[in-house]
């Protein structure tokens, strides 16, 4: 039976991994590399490389770290952050990243989505949709959260879907760096609406809040970054937690 | 040395690093007479089945593969490569393929999400040398819409997504992975260890 995914995100600058709270109080993780091998070995069944560096000079320190991942972590990998065109994604995938996750730019162009899926396969294409609840909608926001589009997020997803898009990943910024929960209601809303696998991002605080989001939520993967990252949450207990409470887990490597 | 069949498609990268950490010398390549130089023949693949058959027809790369098949050298097709060792795809119409394996490459059906995508577990049917590293259901990594409906015979693994996959097809020195042993972790990489020992 296929399992569930566990998916530790990464943000890089200036080649290091660091984790803020939107943008601020920014703090030094570690190296990419070695934390992705450290990763892979707690069993970490795919990993998120989000470059959030904006000048030239960082994007090829970026592509370097994909490089060096590459050669050393044989789990999957999708790179996001700053994707504007097909070069963007030949040059990742080039660099041994297995999917490209596109954001603000696939609004501002949805060509570049059917382009992209085309070219490389739909499995390739990750559209990472940020989601706000506004009134009584959701609506798609951009640029790091800051505009809102007023495109219904649903409607966005099915479009998405429809010109090739393989997987979502879904973030919620109501939730987004407050460790009380994934945004169960917006994902499960996704999931009866879509047919490829959804990743659910921001919220996570604990173990719970991992089996609520695939058992009730029915997301086929969850991304994680804090919890992991400053040892919250060990990946084998969760694992372990998830397992004994009936989800299916890869729990032998 | 072996040939990892560069013909415009798929992340052959992946590949190629999976096999350095292993020990193992590797050329990605299209001329002809590395193949035919080779040890061993890996034919990756990421993409759409008309498109990759094209390009192996266009480059002249299906005699040479075929011969060097049929020389015994060991060959193994992941993902769209193991794909394209069968009869016919009904990928996006009708495309014929190699025609080693006899069957065909379909899609999935009902309830399921398409791509079939992640880790999923493999039932080990039949004894052999490709699976002496690894547990009977050991997780492998799969990314795949279409799959080979081809002979029980052919049959080492297969996987469940409602319908029984075929994981790991067999026939002599041609094996066929659906899954990509190049990002299933230890246990991907047990599997090409396996491959890398058939060369004699």
């Amino acid at each position: 039976m296929i399992t569930k995914r566990i998916i530790p995100c990464l943000d890089v600058r200036n080649g290091r991994v660091v984790k803020g709270t939107k943008f601020k109080d920014i703090k030094d993780v570690g190296d990419p590399v070695e934390l992705a091998k450290y990763y892979n070995d707690q069993g970490a069944d795919e990993l998120v490389f989000y470059d959030i560096t904006a000048s030239y000079e960082d994007r090829d320190i970026f592509l370097d770290v994909v490089k060096d991942t590459a050669k050393e972590v044989f789990i999957p990998f999708s790179v996001g952050g700053g994707i504007k065109s097909i070069e963007d994604f030949t040059k990742i995938l080039r660099a041994g990243a297995d999917k490209v996750s596109i954001n603000s730019q696939a609004v501002k162009n949805p060509d570049l989505i059917k382009k992209a899926a085309s070219k490389f396969g739909s499995q390739c294409v990750v559209l990472s949709i940020d989601a706000k609840k506004v009134k009584d909608s959701y609506n798609v926001f951009i640029n790091g959260g800051r505009k809102d589009t007023g495109l219904d997020v649903f409607k966005w997803a099915k479009k998405g879907v429809n010109l090739g898009a393989g997987e979502i990943v879904i973030n919620s910024i109501n939730t987004d760096g407050v460790k009380k929960g994934y945004d169960s209601d917006l994902i499960n809303k996704l999931s009866n609406i879509v047919n490829v696998p959804i990743i659910a991002s921001g919220g996570a605080g604990e173990a719970k809040d991992f089996l609520d989001v695939f058992k009730n939520a029915k997301a086929d993967a969850a991304l994680a970054a804090s919890v992991f990252h400053f040892k919250e949450i060990k990946i084998p207990d969760l694992k372990k937690y998830l397992n004994d409470n009936g989800i299916n887990m890869r729990r032998n490597d | 040395m072996i040939a990892i069949i560069d013909y415009g498609v798929g992340n052959l990268e992946s590949v190629y690093k999976a096999l350095e950490s292993l020990g193992f010398e590797s050329k990605i390549t299209r001329n002809i007479d590395d193949i035919n130089k080779s040890d061993a023949i890996i034919l990756p693949g990421v993409g759409a089945f008309k498109d990759a058959i094209e390009n192996l027809r266009n480059m002249n790369l299906v005699n040479p593969l075929m011969k060097n098949i049929k020389k015994g050298k060991p060959l193994l097709g992941i993902c769209l490569g193991m794909q394209l060792l069968y009869e016919e795809s009904l990928e996006d119409g009708k495309w014929k393929g190699l025609g080693f394996f006899k069957g065909s490459v379909v899609k999935f059906k009902g309830d399921v999400k398409i791509p079939h995508m992640g880790w999923n577990n493999l039932n080990v049917l039949k004894k052999d040398n490709i699976t002496k590293y690894i547990n009977e259901n050991d997780y492998v990594y799969f990314v795949h819409s279409y799959y080979a409906k081809g002979e029980y015979n052919d049959l080492i693994a297969t996987t469940d997504y409602k319908v029984d996959v075929p994981a790991i097809v067999r026939k002599g020195n041609v094996i066929g992975m659906q899954f990509h042993p190049e990002k299933s972790g230890k246990v991907g990489l047990s599997l090409l260890k396996a491959f890398g020992e058939m060369i004699k």
